[in-house]
């Protein structure tokens, strides 16, 4: 009954949330128009989310946003001095591949988007069976140690939050 | 409002604007398309974050009205900005790059999904997501 009619119950409530904060107010009119939405819309979009990914550890997910945000300041500063004062020609442009152990799409996801936010690469593809990232650089001279980063900064922690 | 509050506003605007010249400035200056696409993922961080915060707060001492409308908008630019990107690059590489000798190899069994979306030989990703629905 519950998994039929509410199949994303974390769905439901963060749409119910930025509703309300879209709304501005915590009025019974926005609330109930929110809780509509947050009925509606995961029906609809139900056969895009076949499984329900387990999210644990919420403490994980809040050092996991402070990483990635510290490192979208660091990158920006790295990557404005790199459009501002290196020749175009004298970039090490590359793409470089990612093994990945993360298993759930979900995780993947997240991966891949963070990778994009982070000033610098941009992912560009994913293996057909899901198994490596396909990373595109700006600027780096040491692929290994752009991939032993992700690895250890960002695809450790989310592998604690989703696996 | 106090001066120094004033003062942090004029700084997050005028480092904001900094960053999104830059990523204008960068959009210029590199010559191929993916370099290119790196541009825009740094203005759309610290530079509309930069100035979106200034705006939450000017309204919040000035006006006296607290917004979040402002978190928002960051919440959805990182939602949508990703995408956009991977769709971007997707499309340039079926048009101009040869999977063969331009990519590294994916070092997996298969392929990159932009070139080879069909998996191993019979697979079909939407059976697997019926078994799960039932």
């Amino acid at each position: 009954m519950m998994k039929r009619y509410l199949p994303h119950p974390l769905l439901s409530l963060a749409l119910l949330v930025v509703w309300v904060l879209l709304a501005n107010e915590v009025s019974a009119g926005a609330v109930v128009f929110g809780a509509i939405l947050a009925v509606i819309i995961p029906l609809i979009t139900a056969s895009f989310w076949p499984a329900r990914p387990k999210i644990r550890n919420a403490y994980a997910i809040c050092e996991y946003g402070l990483v990635v945000l510290w490192d979208i300041l660091v990158a920006n500063v790295v990557v404005a001095g790199l459009i501002l004062f290196r020749k175009t020609e004298s970039l090490e442009t590359k793409c470089v591949v990612v093994p990945l152990e993360l298993t759930s799409p979900e995780a993947i996801t997240t991966l891949a988007g963070t990778i994009t936010m982070t000033p610098g690469t941009v992912t560009i593809d994913l293996s057909a069976d899901a198994k490596s990232l396909l990373v595109h650089c700006l600027h780096a001279p040491d692929a290994q140690g752009v991939i032993d980063e992700i690895k250890d900064r960002y695809e450790r922690r989310l592998k604690e939050i989703f696996e | 409002m106090p001066f120094i509050v004033e003062l942090i506003i004029s700084l997050l605007i005028v480092i904001g604007g900094l960053f999104l010249l830059v990523g204008s400035f960068g959009m210029l200056k590199l010559r191929d398309l993916l370099p290119r696409l790196h541009a825009p993922t740094k203005a759309s961080t610290v530079g509309v974050g930069g100035v979106l915060i200034a705006s939450m707060l000017y309204f919040w001492v000035e006006r006296g009205h607290f917004t979040i409308h402002e978190l928002l908008i960051t919440l959805f630019i990182f939602l949508t900005a990703p995408i956009t990107a991977n769709l971007i690059a997707k499309a340039y590489m079926l048009l101009n790059v040869d999977p063969h000798s331009d990519l590294p190899p994916s070092k997996q069994n298969e392929g990159w999904a932009t070139f080879d979306p069909v998996g191993p030989e019979g697979y079909d990703p939407s059976e697997e997501y019926q078994e799960k629905e039932n």
